[in-house]
């Protein structure tokens, strides 16, 4: 549990995105390790610089959708096979033909709701709240068209008067505090 | 009409060298403002409320048919034998295609990286689940008795009846619900982003609480970037497959029956193309009103309609094909009930509907939509949209009614003809498309803003900073 009083990090903020992927590289090389990127839209050289780790929503979605496909199928069986077994015209009970239709949508809807609901449980969402909301240039633009770059409190190397003289080095628009 | 005249030395972006899709001299918060004020105005244009009050009316005369629907049973309707499928299954295969390209714009341009489907994906997308809606609302009220529908679920009951899953209707339940659901989860994953933006531009207190709650507190950090990007590229990989076996798995439902004229092997892959065909109709029978009423032709521009009627021409031929397909099939299986199936679906009392279909469906898009001058006349094109619209509604019209009206004993021969109660069910049923899609465009982004922003020539990482970089 991360602490709920004092700082939680800083935040600058940039006009282009280059000028953030620039820092973010630069604080990365650093040895910043507590550090995010925050964008209006998905920035994917902001990832490489800060060396986002590959994430774990294909495995999800790969497990979701074999566990959805595997319950239907399983289902279909139990219930032509087992619980009631109809007999047209001599036709087998077990009818896998007839059986993969229903099992290969119930994949893809067990693949899409895990892909869809482990992204958002991955991200730690829904958070309401957030210390970064706190700030007034992150509310009025960082889902709109201002870039930001976070170094977090958590971090080792951080230090209030340090840390913010070594962020105006990478010539931000403005470097603010940010409470928890 | 025509909006501005493109001209071709505008096409292509002298920062990018791509070729645009959006008018030039937009920029990341032009965009924003375009797209959020429509939502956050106080003022709600008089228009919408007009437009409104009609769709409400015409919803409510669907209530109205519906409850006299439940009442009094399908009896109402013009069903009977031998046509016991009659507007409910017409409408039902008509609405899912419709549907069907909103998810192509959304999860198939995407996979093939085609950049401009970013403005027009939401809408398409919010059309897809109100069309998806639309369409479940038929095979649940024409069972008879609608207060059963959950018997089309694997539920355990006390009477221990269980569905049959050989059957093509059992496949149905699956791929709609299916469709349906992935439909939503993708379209709203999609908006979390934009909502969050709704949420940071909203003034009033009910909007920020609204706007806030929904956007799960989405906050534009890259590390949610990334794994929100692997999520939509795999929905979308996950959307495609089944979009392609939702309408096999409805043509299904005719092509498993022995009925001549049903039985055929070319309905998947033609049902497909149909339902795209029609869907991109609607999506240009959307579009056009849109971004006139709402001034978004900077957004969804000349070149999105253009591509729109490609399509259109392109999915028009496979439709073609399948339409020849079932005649050649006619003469080359030698099957006697197949070829008077045939006969009499173009010369039988029900010809009419047969050339009403290939006039509409063929001979009037597929010799027109070859001209660009005319694929980028926007009157030009909504007329298209809405013929098209008919014209494959006409089809199915022609694949269920003359097939069933006339098969293989002429004693058990018969006739159809829709009554007020199916004409209301029909008519109400669009009216309330509209009626839901009114309230998206009020309530909910209908741009994808994020999406946007990467077509933006400022959005691109570039070496050099300085004050001539701002857009």
């Amino acid at each position: 549990m991360p602490p709920r009083e004092g700082t939680y990090g800083l935040l600058a903020e940039f006009r282009t995105p280059g000028d953030l992927v620039r820092a973010a590289r630069q604080a990365h090389e650093d040895g910043w390790r507590r550090l995010d990127c925050y964008t209006p839209y998905p920035l994917e050289e902001a990832a490489e610089a800060m060396h986002v780790p590959r994430n774990k929503v294909p495995l999800i979605t790969l497990i979701g959708g074999l566990l959805g496909g595997a319950a239907m199928y399983a289902l279909e069986t139990w219930i032509s096979v087992l619980a009631f077994p109809i007999n047209v015209a001599g036709r087998p009970t077990y009818s896998w033909p007839a059986f993969l239709v229903p099992a290969y949508e119930w994949t893809i809807l067990w693949a899409g709701l895990s892909a869809g609901f482990g992204m958002l449980a991955l991200n730690g969402l829904p958070t309401l709240y957030h210390p970064l909301f706190n700030s007034p240039n992150f509310r009025s633009g960082a889902t709109t068209d201002k870039f930001f770059l976070c170094l977090e409190a958590l971090d080792p190397k951080f230090d209030l008067v340090e840390s913010k003289a070594y962020l105006e080095r990478l010539e931000p628009v403005s470097v603010v505090e940010v409470e928890y | 009409m025509a909006t501005s005249k493109v001209n071709i030395h505008d096409r292509v972006d002298p920062a990018t060298g791509e070729y645009r899709v959006i008018a030039p001299g937009e920029s990341f918060l032009s965009v924003t403002e375009k797209v959020t004020r429509i939502v956050l105005t106080p003022h709600t244009p008089l228009g919408w409320f007009g437009f409104f009050a009609v769709a409400g009316a015409g919803a409510t005369m669907l209530m109205v048919a519906l409850t006299w629907l439940f009442l009094k049973g399908v009896g109402i309707w013009a069903i009977t034998q031998p046509v016991a499928w009659g507007f409910a299954i017409i409408n039902f295969v008509w609405w899912i295609g419709i549907g069907h390209a909103g998810t192509l714009i959304s999860a198939i341009l995407l996979l093939f990286k085609q950049g401009w489907r970013n403005s027009i994906s939401r809408f398409a997308e919010a059309m897809t689940i109100f069309a998806v809606i639309c369409a479940a609302m038929f095979p649940v009220i024409h069972v008879g008795r609608p207060w059963l529908g959950y018997w089309l679920l694997p539920l355990p009951f006390t009477m221990d009846v269980w569905p049959q899953f050989r059957s093509p209707l059992m496949w149905d339940t699956f791929a709609v619900s299916t469709y349906a659901t992935i439909s939503v989860v993708f379209w709203y994953i999609g908006m979390i982003p934009d909502l969050g933006t709704l949420r940071d531009r909203a003034q009033s207190k009910i909007a920020q609480y609204f706007y806030g709650i929904i956007s799960v507190g989405w906050r534009g950090s890259v590390r949610h970037w990334m794994s929100y990007e692997t999520s939509c590229l795999l929905l979308a990989g996950l959307a495609t497959p089944l979009v392609l076996s939702v309408h096999t798995v409805i043509s299904f439902d005719f092509a498993v029956a022995v009925l001549p004229g049903w039985h055929t092997t070319i309905f998947p892959p033609y049902f497909v193309a149909g339902a795209i065909y029609s869907g991109f109709a609607m999506v240009l029978s959307l579009a056009i009103p849109l971004r006139k009423f709402y001034h978004l032709e900077a957004l969804v521009t000349e070149r999105h309609i253009d591509n729109c009627g490609k399509i259109m021409l392109v999915t028009g031929f496979i439709v073609g094909y399948g339409y020849g397909m079932e005649a050649f099939m006619a003469w080359y299986s030698a099957d006697h009930w197949e070829a008077f199936t045939f006969w009499n679906r173009a010369f039988g009392p029900m010809g009419w509907s047969y050339w009403l279909l290939l006039t509409l469906n063929l001979f009037i898009p597929l010799t027109t939509l070859w001209v660009r001058k005319w694929r980028t006349n926007i009157a030009f094109m909504f007329v298209m949209s809405i013929i098209v619209n008919t014209g494959m509604w006409f089809e199915r019209f022609v694949i269920i009614v003359t097939s069933l009206t006339r098969d293989f004993l002429p004693s058990a021969w018969g006739t159809y003809r829709g009554t007020k109660w199916d004409y209301m069910t029909l008519f109400g049923s669009l009216a309330f498309f509209v009626f839901m899609f009114l309230l998206f465009v009020r309530f909910l982004p209908m741009i994808p803003m994020n999406e946007v922003r990467l077509l933006l020539p400022s959005s691109k990482v570039r070496a050099k900073t300085g004050p001539e970089v701002v857009e």
